[in-house]
Order: structure tokens, then C-alpha cells, then sequence
């Protein structure tokens, strides 16, 4: 037993305005996730239930077990990214428990431009399928979408990770036994119509879901045939002729229950096996994490004091305590899991960067779980620093991560820079989920340090020129660019752009990390194989 | 004079509460019984509880329980000395009781040829004038032609009763106001008498506008004793059922308790009645009583005597059949407190009254206390069934006086919770509750005159309240177990928002269901569509506007009751899916009930239009008609007449017309 003994005053004037700022951001980020979740609209919403649908967040709600937690992913996608509004891009992803298993759920929101494909809804589409892979999750779409956005035709069609990587995932999933399931509630026309096609087994809902790979307006342009789009792709043509469905749905209802009914036959296998142990709260409750992290990224912290408030009975069981102690290690539970804890206290120096590396290994040896609490401003840098190979230590973290086969799941709790984010396991580094909190920032490098560092360069440039820059200049220089660095590292713009799977409240992080972890141990564990390390 | 003869092993010719009743007095009294059952009472509490049971025919009454030759071979079989025949079925029935003497057994009731003298109530009428006990201005003659009842009902003066001579519970009986109405109330009242009593004589009497109805209990021995054991005031009826009883009359004075019990006993005597009779009275506003009839036989609501005098009656006819004397005398008995008993029945208050059969798959009653008793024949997982009387349960409490026993009697009531089957606790809470009621003394007429008031829903706890307390419960039931895996999580648990809950109910009596998106934060749900919230609180309590109360909830498979301080009420979790399965079979109709098929009107191809009889059922001694819901024409029929039928079943199939 090691339990963490929190050293916090939750009276104290500055934890009280950390309070207060954290409750602020959270405060937008609600509203914020609460107007997406109200997708194209109230008229849209209203049109789309008039035709006897349900609206794509109902549809997963009676999909979904009873009381079934729903693990949201890319809630934020497409947030600010296009001059058109397209909440969630226009697709609705997550994690959620179908007739007891748990399932990777897409479902295309006819209220959002029609369902249509943008540039971000495909990657969201992609990122989804990605986490099924992963975690060897039965993936359920619920398709009701007009195909890919055309204005955009060039971000969505030719490239690799473009619309037909939906289909080829799938086909590949469907070869490692990941079942793939097909609701098709609406439209599903062009390459779309590989969806159901391409699903082991499809429900079709009768008078609403059309499945053709070229809708009756193409048609009558081509041949000249005039076809309703019910007769020419309809429930019944497809489940009685073609056979590209296999069961018909009187409604949306049916059709879900249809499918519930496909998942509870699709004699999943075990989870992994993984240390397991009583769930017990922690001692501290997760929502003074708001008073002890705040928002200001320079106020420095103990992050044991997030970690006493995330893990099973506040209880943190550290490696190497006394050593390369900016970067904090240990085992840990969470919700009966054991997995083991990478957290910043400060920037990272060669021992800590060894440190996290040995960890990293010693947990992929013994298949627990990782987790990353990402919160750092780089490696430090300098003569002395550089001089006792910094870069190598650096890279043994760096090469640990990459090769580590055990899940890996990254919160970003506050800055992440530079080389920190890799040795950290940000997105590059695949971690199976990761998740932002509001408070955090993102970028190459932090903006006042990008200012600086561009000033510099031009204020050598000047200097070489004898040309002089005035105080005040450089600050009209250095401005926007910090104002942009701002704009760019934040939570909002990475989320908006898929750079991670989503921002969340700190005080959520516990039950984020339980339900990635239980979903994750779908897949087995596999042996890692690490790179070289240089020595 | 009869000697004593000991009675050791007794036989009930009877079932439900009320043969549990007479086993736990013989049982005190160490005489060891004998149950008997049909097919539909194998495991009811009156075989479970008696010391032998003895199986005697089928389900329907015909072929077991009014059986008298296979109960008497089953005394016989048993070695019983003596038959107690409860109430209803045969237990006043002179046959019975002399096929019974003849058999050497002794039967738990008055001498034959008593019964034989109370069976006709116009012959009744004729001794009673001559033993000097009051009797309503009437004509009880042999002369039965149209002109001289016309004439007769003229001379007693509108408004005039007609009843039927052989009648009983109401049948053939009819109130007419003026002479313009006559024939034809008369016509009406004969046809039922017929079907009923396969007689059609008929009395007619001066009706009495705010009558009371209160019957004297008498006991008479062997050996020529009787006594009076004061009076029940038996006003609260509904279609001649009662409802609700009481003990003592509100305002009835010693003086006319004295001149009403010995009027009592004299009506008693002249027939040389022994055991326990009821001699029951028309008691008007100018506190004038009329002899109605004697009931020769333990009444239903006989525990509220029991409880002012502190007699057990049975313990009384028993001791009586042996040939001992009376325990008491007439100056021996006092009177304490006062009692009530209410009558719970599997019905539907809501719904005309139409029995409720099925299971009883929660039942919760007050616990037995010098305060309050429970005469059931019923627990938890009995069924209900559509062949006998659908009463569940005696309710009885008492206290020293009216007011007190009255309070205690609302709460009894309220904490009466019965599912599975309709009851109608909340319409017997709402006559307890009203205020003609609180203050005693109502007529016969009184749920006649405030019908309306007493059918009323409570509006306190209304219907989204209900929903909300119901899906409240769903969604705390749901969270109340889960392993570790987060994944078993039930709460409904979303990123960046309160956790969200869907839940779809059915109210009762509506058409349509209620999809209910929830959204809870800590310990409250919010349902903004109906723009309330909730407040769950340790030990089931709960927090609504104002109202902080304890529900409680059964919930057997879809069915969900609610039990409060508010009443009760139903709903049903929907099921979108399986609703649209019963959707594509709809054009079929089904029984709604438990019951037996009367008459086929139509059969398969023929057309009908919509509100056409197709079907008449009969269950509950009710008939009920099964209408053409739309044009259209007969497909399928799945029953004939006299065919049984359960609940649910498909009775014809309908195909609408185009």
C-alpha cells in the first residue's frame, strides 16, 4: 500500500481560482459539447424525425444496453475548421455496450449537411475504425449519409486515407474476425453503399434506407430510366432480390434491435486477462483536480495530487522515486486494473527520460497497460546537457513508446511540446486513446518561446544590417505570433482537427481511462519487440 | 334437546379466505380440518393450511364446490364429524343440509327447515309480520298478473322496490319512480330473475329514498337460547355488493340497538333458528327500521363483530353445532371501539369494476395487531381466477372510536400494495376518505350519489410524477448491481455532460407511450421534456416539487406498480419492438379476461361493421361484449360457445375493410 496523502487546501485563495478558471472552461466546453450534440439544428431535427427517424444520438441511446456508459469520440471534429458548420463533422463515434459487449458505434447524422462527407468526417470515420482495430471492437454503422461531400472531392476521394479506406478497413477487419455490422436508415448511395456491402451482415429499414451506387437522378441522366429510389434500392428489393441487406426493419426501432439481436450472436471471445482487482474510489474527489491544475500553464504543481485523485484508492505504488524525479512512474489501479503511471513534474533530463524508458519496458514485459499523463514543456536544453547525450536518453523514451505493444492511452493534463510529446506518446505514437483536457495546450513549442525565438532570428537579421528594433516593434512582432501559437496549441483546434479523440473534464479522466482500458483488453496483448536502444 | 357431541375433525365446504378463516379457529379449538378444492384451487391456502385436503372436481363451482354429494363423501372419506360451509356456494342450501343430516354429519349452520324459511323472502315476509317484526309496506302475493302488482304498487305509493321473490345480489330487482315506468321495469326485472333464479316472482315494496342498511348478528343454541351481538351498519354498497362495513352503526342509539337486536331475535326464534344468523334491516332518516331478511348463514363481513365484542364467531357455531350452550348471555355482552372492514377485490374501479384475474405477484398488507386483521386466502404468487368471486382479502381494523378506527383504516388502505392484478384499494380509500363518509351515517344511495368524486384519480401525485417517480426507480434498479468491468456500468454516463437515461412507459388507461430522455447529475434526474426533476434519497426516498415521500415499486417483468402515500399506479415498461410485432398482428381480437365463451355471433367470412357484436364472453357472473373494431370481414374464429378462454387469447381474427 502507498497511498497518496494529498498536501492541498482546498480553502487556499489560489486553489479557489484555479477553481474558478478550470469551472469556466469547462462551463464552454459543456455548452459547446452541448450544441453540437444538437447537430444541423431544430429544423433539420424536426424534418428528419417528421419522415419517422430517429436522430442519430437516439439511434445509438436504443442501440445501446440499458444505462450503457457511451465513450464519445471526436465530439469536437470539424469544430471551427470549415466556414460551414458541421458539428461532430457530421458522424457521431464512440465506444458504448451492445447486448454486452462493447462495440465501436458510427452513425451518420442526416441532420449535418446531409451526412455528408468532409475532409474530417472521413478521417473521424477512420479514427473510429482505427480504434475498433485496435481493440478488436465490433464496429455497428448506422449509415444514413449522402457519400462524400463533392465540393471537397479532393480531400475526401483520391488519397489513402480517404473515403476508401472505410471499405478497405473493413474488409480487414472482418479478416482478423472484428465483426462489422451495417444499419442502413437512410441513404446510402455511391461508394457509401459498400458499407452495407461490405458488412458481414446488414439490416435495411424499410421506406427510409436506399442502397444504390447511383441514385435515380444519376440513373434517368445515364439511361434515361425513371425508377423511384424505393424500387430501385429499397428494404425489399435489397433483403428479397439483390441480397446486398439481410434483414428488413419496418422502422429505425426494429432496425436497432435487429442489430442488437446480431450482436448478442457474435459469440465474442474472453478479454484479455490482466490483473484485476476490487474497484475502490479514490480517497480525494476527482474534481479538486480544477483547484490544483487551474489553467495558468506556468503555475507549477505536484502531479501526484492529479494522480491521488484519478487512481483506486488514491493509491500509487512509484518506481524510482528518488530518480529522475521531474518524471513521475508507478503502478497503479484504475476501476480494478493495474496499469502503470508515466506522469510530468517538470521538464524532462536524461535521467528522467531512462527512467520513463526502463518503466516502458518493464511494462511492456509484463502486458500492463500504459498511461500517459502528458504535461511537459520539452527536455532541457544547453551545453551540459547536450554534452551528456540528452538526445540519446531522449530517443530511448522515444524508441520505448514506439515499440511498446501494451495500450497506451495519453491525457493531455497540460502543455505538450516539442520532443516531450513524443517521448510522452502523443499522437504519433499511436497511443490506443487519447483524450485533452480543457486546460491544455499543444504546439512545436510554446508560443512566448516561438516568439522569442523568432525575434531573435530577426533581431540577428536586423542587427546584421545595423538596423535597430525597438522594444516595442518586437512586441508588434512577437504578438501574433504568440496570439497564433494560442489559436493553434488550443484544445478546441487540436479536437476540431482530430489530434486527439476528444477533450475532456478532468474530473471524467478516471472513468475515461477505466472504460479505454476495459475496451482495449478486447484485443490481446501482444509481445513487443523493442528497437535499438542507443546506449 | 341434543346432547353434546364432540367435534374433532372438521370439513370446510368452502374455499378462499374464508375457509382459511374457519381453520385457524379450529385449529385453536384443536379440531383438526379437512379443505376440499377444484382443479383451480390445487395450491390455494385453504389445502395448504388445513390438515387434509380432498380434491372434488373440476374448476367451475358446478362440478366442486356446489357439489354437496362429493363434499359429503369426502366428510365421509375424512372421518369429519361436521361441515362448515363458509358462506356462498352451499351454505344456504336446505338440500345440502339435509342430505348432510341424513348422512349422519353434522352441518355448521341453522336446522333445514330455517334455511327452508328464509329461502323465499316473500314467505320469510309472512312470518316476520307474524312474529311482530317491522316489515316495509309491500305486496308479497301468490298473484303475480301485471294489473294487480301495478295496483298493489300504486297503493303503497312511488317510488316502489320490485324484487325478485328468489333473488338475491341484486338480480332482478329494479327501482321504479312513477307509474308510467312500470311495466316495463317490471318486464326487465322478471327476465333476470329468470336467468337468474330461474324464477320470476316478483315482490314490491315501498322504496325507501336514504335507507341504511344495518343487520343485527343473533346467535341461538341448541337448547333454545338466543342473543343479539349488536349490529353492522352495512351501508356502503355498490350495485347491492357492500363495500365497506362497520360496527357499530354511526349514531345508532341503545335504545334502538336493544328494540333492533330483539326484534332480531324474535325473527330468529320464530323459525327456531340455531348458530349464527343475520337478521338484516332497511334503517330510514326517521330512524325507522323494516325487516329485509335473514341471511342464515356467517356473513362475509362478520369480523367487524368480532372485533367490538371480542367473540369469534366461528369458535361460537362450532361449540352451538356440538349442542353446548351459549357462552354468554344477552347481559354479557359489551361493546368496545369501533371496526371497520373494507373489501379488497381484484378489480377495476376505473374500468366499470371489470374483475382484474392473473397472478399476484406482490402483495404487501398491514401486519395483524389488535388494531388491524388480514383475512385473505391469498398470498404472494397466487393466482387470481376468473372462476370464483375475486375478492383478495378482508381488511379489518379497529380502535376506540369511529374517527381513530376510520384514520387507521385510510392507512391500512394506503399501505394495502397488491400488483399482478387491479385492486380497487384506491376507490376504497377514496370512500374512507370522504366526507359524507367521515361523518357517518351515509345511505345505501351513497355511492350512487357521489360515484363520479369517488372514481376520481388522486391529482396530487399526477400522472408525469408517477411516470418520473417510475422511471426513477428503472434507472436506480438498473445501477443497483454491477462487477467491476466500467463497462457493467448502468448509469448512463456520457463525456462532457450529465449521465443520460431513456426509459419508455405506458401509463395506465393510455394509448400512447412516453419516451422519457433523462438526464441525471449525482442524485437527481431531470426530465426536461415535462420540465421536472427528482431528488433520490437513501432508503428509496424520493424528492418531487414539494412532495418528499417513500414509493415503493413492483416490478414484475414489464409490469410496474407504484404504491405511495398517493395511491396507486400502473404502467408498463414499452417496448417499441414487440409493440410493433402486436401491431402487425392487430386486427385480431382478444378476451379481456379469463372467461367463458356465451355466444359466436359471426363466423369466418362473414362481413361486419365496426361496433357489431362478434363475440360474447362471460366471466365473473358479467357479460362482456366483443365489438367489431372496424369495418371489415371475419377471417378466423378461434372459440366456440362455451369454449373456456384465458386472458389475452385470440378470439376471431379480422381482416379491415379496404
Amino acid at each position: 500500500m502507498a497511498i497518496l496523502s494529498s498536501k492541498i487546501n482546498t480553502r487556499d485563495e489560489g486553489f479557489l481560482a484555479n477553481e474558478k478558471a478550470m469551472q469556466d472552461v469547462l462551463a464552454d466546453l459543456r455548452e459547446k459539447a452541448e450544441q453540437i450534440k444538437q447537430g444541423g439544428g431544430k429544423s433539420y431535427q424536426e424534418r428528419h424525425v417528421s419522415r419517422g427517424k430517429l436522430l442519430a444520438r437516439d439511434r445509438i441511446q436504443r442501440l445501446l444496453d440499458p444505462g450503457s456508459p457511451f465513450l464519445e469520440i471526436g465530439q469536437f471534429a470539424a469544430w471551427d475548421v470549415y466556414d460551414d458548420y458541421v458539428p461532430a463533422a457530421g458522424i457521431v463515434a464512440g465506444i458504448g455496450r451492445v447486448s454486452g459487449v462493447e462495440c465501436m458505434i458510427v452513425a451518420n447524422d442526416a441532420t449535418v449537411k446531409g451526412g455528408t462527407y468532409y475532409p474530417i468526417t472521413v478521417k473521424k470515420h477512420l479514427r473510429a475504425q482505427e480504434i475498433a482495430e485496435r481493440c478488436h471492437l465490433p464496429c455497428i454503422y448506422l449509415v444514413d449519409s449522402g457519400g462524400a461531400n463533392l465540393p471537397r472531392q479532393d480531400e475526401v476521394f483520391p488519397d489513402r486515407d480517404h473515403f476508401g479506406r472505410i471499405f478497405f478497413n473493413q474488409a480487414n477487419m472482418s479478416s482478423k474476425g472484428i465483426p462489422q455490422i451495417a444499419v442502413v436508415m437512410g441513404l446510402c448511395t455511391a461508394g457509401g453503399a459498400y458499407v452495407p456491402a461490405m458488412a458481414d451482415e446488414s439490416i435495411i429499414v424499410k421506406e427510409q434506407g436506399t442502397i444504390f451506387l447511383a441514385g435515380p437522378p444519376l440513373v434517368k441522366a445515364a439511361t434515361g430510366e425513371e425508377v423511384s429510389a424505393e424500387e430501385l434500392g429499397g428494404a425489399d428489393v435489397h433483403t428479397r432480390i439483390s441480397g446486398v441487406a439481410d434483414h428488413f426493419a419496418v422502422n429505425d426501432e426494429h432496425a436497432l434491435d435487429l442489430a442488437r439481436r446480431s450482436v448478442a450472436r457474435l459469440n465474442r471471445p474472453q478479454k484479455a486477462a490482466l490483473d484485476i482487482a476490487e474497484v475502490k474510489p479514490p480517497r480525494y474527489a476527482p474534481e479538486e483536480i480544477y483547484g490544483i491544475v487551474g489553467t495558468d500553464l506556468r503555475k507549477p504543481y505536484d502531479v501526484r495530487e492529479v494522480i491521488a485523485r484519478i487512481v483506486d484508492d488514491s493509491d500509487f505504488d512509484e518506481f524510482k522515486q528518488n530518480y529522475g524525479n521531474t518524471l513521475v512512474t508507478g503502478f497503479a489501479r484504475i476501476h480494478g486494473y493495474l496499469v502503470g503511471i508515466i506522469a510530468n513534474n517538470g521538464i524532462l533530463f536524461s535521467e528522467s527520460a531512462q527512467k520513463g524508458a526502463h518503466f516502458i519496458e518493464l511494462c511492456a514485459q509484463r502486458k500492463i497497460p500504459l498511461v500517459f499523463l502528458q504535461n511537459i514543456t520539452g527536455f532541457m536544453v544547453g551545453k551540459k546537457y547536450e554534452a551528456e547525450g540528452i538526445a540519446k536518453h531522449g530517443a530511448k523514451m522515444v524508441t520505448a513508446v514506439s515499440c511498446a505493444q501494451v495500450p497506451k492511452f495519453t491525457v493531455l493534463i497540460g502543455g505538450s511540446y516539442g520532443a516531450g510529446n513524443y517521448g510522452m506518446c502523443g499522437r504519433a505514437y499511436d497511443p490506443t486513446l487519447m483524450f485533452m483536457w480543457p486546460n491544455a495546450r499543444i504546439s512545436v513549442m510554446g508560443g512566448e518561446q516561438a516568439a522569442g525565438v523568432m525575434a531573435q532570428v530577426t533581431r540577428d537579421g536586423k542587427e546584421r544590417k545595423g538596423e535597430r528594433w525597438s522594444a516595442e516593434d518586437e512586441n508588434a512582432f512577437k504578438q501574433p505570433i504568440i496570439d497564433t501559437y494560442e489559436h493553434q496549441g488550443h484544445p478546441y483546434y487540436a479536437s476540431g482537427r482530430l489530434w486527439d479523440d476528444g477533450i475532456i473534464d478532468p474530473a471524467q479522466t478516471r472513468t475515461v481511462l477505466g472504460l479505454s482500458i476495459s475496451a482495449a483488453l478486447n484485443a490481446p496483448i501482444a509481445d513487443t519487440r523493442f528497437g535499438v536502444f542507443r546506449m | 334437546m341434543s346432547t353434546v357431541t364432540p367435534i374433532s375433525k372438521i370439513l370446510i365446504a368452502n374455499r378462499g379466505e374464508i375457509a382459511c378463516r374457519v381453520i385457524r379457529t379450529a385449529r385453536e379449538m384443536g379440531i383438526k380440518t379437512v379443505a376440499v378444492y377444484s382443479d383451480a384451487d390445487r395450491n390455494a391456502q385453504h389445502v395448504i393450511q388445513a390438515d387434509e385436503a380432498v380434491y372434488i372436481g373440476g374448476s367451475p363451482s358446478s362440478e366442486s364446490y356446489l357439489r354437496a354429494d362429493r363434499i359429503i363423501a369426502a366428510a365421509q372419506s375424512t372421518g369429519a364429524q361436521a361441515v362448515h360451509p363458509g358462506y356462498g356456494f352451499l351454505s344456504e342450501n336446505e338440500d345440502f343440509a339435509s342430505a348432510l343430516t341424513d348422512a349422519g354429519l353434522i352441518f355448521i349452520g341453522p336446522p333445514v327447515a330455517a334455511i327452508a324459511a328464509m329461502g323465499s323472502k316473500s314467505a320469510a315476509k309472512k312470518i316476520m309480520q307474524e312474529a311482530g317484526v317491522p316489515l316495509v309496506p309491500g305486496y308479497h302475493g301468490d298473484d303475480q298478473s301485471d294489473d294487480l302488482l301495478a295496483a298493489e304498487s300504486e297503493k303503497i305509493g312511488y317510488p316502489v322496490l320490485l324484487k325478485a321473490a328468489y333473488g338475491g345480489g341484486g338480480k332482478g330487482m329494479r327501482v321504479v319512480e312513477s307509474a308510467s315506468e312500470f311495466s316495463e321495469a317490471l318486464a326487465s326485472a322478471r327476465r333476470e330473475a329468470k336467468a337468474s333464479f330461474g324464477n320470476d316472482k316478483m315482490l314490491v315494496e315501498k322504496f325507501i329514498t336514504q335507507p341504511r342498511h344495518v343487520e343485527i348478528q343473533v346467535f341461538c343454541d341448541q337448547h333454545g337460547n338466543a342473543l343479539y351481538l349488536a349490529e353492522r351498519d352495512c351501508s356502503v354498497q355498490r350495485r347491492h355488493q357492500k363495500v365497506i362495513e362497520e360496527a357499530p352503526a354511526p349514531g345508532l342509539t341503545p335504545g334502538l340497538r336493544k328494540a333492533m337486536g330483539e326484534a332480531a331475535v324474535r325473527a330468529a326464534q320464530a323459525i327456531d333458528y340455531v348458530g349464527a344468523g343475520t337478521v338484516e334491516f332497511l334503517f330510514d332518516e326517521r330512524q325507522d327500521f323494516y325487516f329485509m331478511e335473514m341471511n342464515t348463514r356467517l356473513q362475509v363481513e362478520h369480523p367487524v363483530t368480532e372485533m367490538i365484542t371480542g367473540i369469534d364467531l366461528v369458535d361460537w357455531q362450532i361449540r352451538v353445532a356440538a349442542g353446548d350452550v351459549l357462552p354468554l348471555e344477552q347481559d354479557d355482552i359489551e361493546l368496545d371501539g369501533h371496526a371497520f372492514e373494507a373489501r379488497i377485490y381484484a378489480e377495476n374501479a376505473s374500468e366499470n369494476f371489470m374483475p382484474s384475474t392473473g397472478n399476484v405477484t406482490f402483495l404487501r398488507h398491514p401486519e395483524n395487531s389488535p388494531y388491524s386483521r388480514w383475512d385473505s386466502g391469498i398470498i404472494e404468487g397466487d393466482d387470481v381466477t376468473a372462476f370464483y368471486d375475486p375478492m383478495i382479502a378482508k381488511l379489518i381494523v379497529w380502535d376506540e372510536d369511529r374517527d381513530s378506527a376510520l384514520r387507521r383504516l385510510r392507512h391500512a388502505l394506503r399501505d394495502t400494495r397488491i400488483a399482478g392484478v387491479t385492486t380497487n384499494t384506491d376507490y376504497l380509500y377514496r370512500i374512507a376518505d370522504h366526507q359524507a363518509f367521515r361523518e357517518g351515517g351515509v345511505s345505501t344511495r351513497f355511492i350512487e350519489q357521489y360515484g363520479d368524486a369517488l372514481l376520481q384519480q388522486d391529482a396530487e401525485l399526477d400522472e408525469q410524477d408517477a411516470l418520473l417517480v417510475l422511471a426513477a426507480h428503472i434507472i436506480r434498479e438498473r445501477q443497483a448491481t454491477h462487477s467491476q468491468d466500467p463497462w457493467s456500468m448502468t448509469n448512463g454516463w456520457r463525456v462532457n455532460a450529465d449521465a443520460k437515461h431513456h426509459v419508455e412507459l405506458i401509463a395506465q388507461y393510455a394509448e400512447a407511450p412516453v419516451r422519457m430522455d433523462l438526464t441525471q447529475n449525482g442524485n437527481e434526474l431531470h426530465w426536461a421534456d415535462a420540465n421536472r426533476s427528482i431528488t433520490l434519497l437513501p432508503h428509496g426516498a424520493v424528492v418531487i416539487g414539494n412532495k418528499r415521500f417513500t414509493p415503493e415499486v413492483a416490478m414484475v417483468g414489464t409490469a410496474l406498480t407504484l404504491f405511495s402515500d398517493y395511491g396507486r399506479f400502473d404502467a408498463r415498461i414499452y417496448d417499441a419492438v414487440s409493440e410493433l410485432i402486436h401491431e402487425e398482428e392487430a386486427g385480431s381480437l382478444t378476451a379481456p379476461m379469463n372467461g367463458t365463451i356465451v355466444a359466436v355471433n359471426v363466423n369466418a367470412g362473414d362481413t361486419v361493421t365496426e361496433g357489431q357484436a362478434l363475440v360474447i364472453m362471460e366471466a365473473m357472473k358479467m357479460e362482456y361484449t366483443i365489438r367489431a373494431p372496424f369495418d371489415g370481414s371475419v377471417e378466423n374464429v378461434f372459440f366456440a360457445a362455451g369454449d373456456l378462454v384465458t386472458d389475452g387469447a385470440e378470439l376471431i381474427s379480422l381482416t379491415a375493410a379496404e
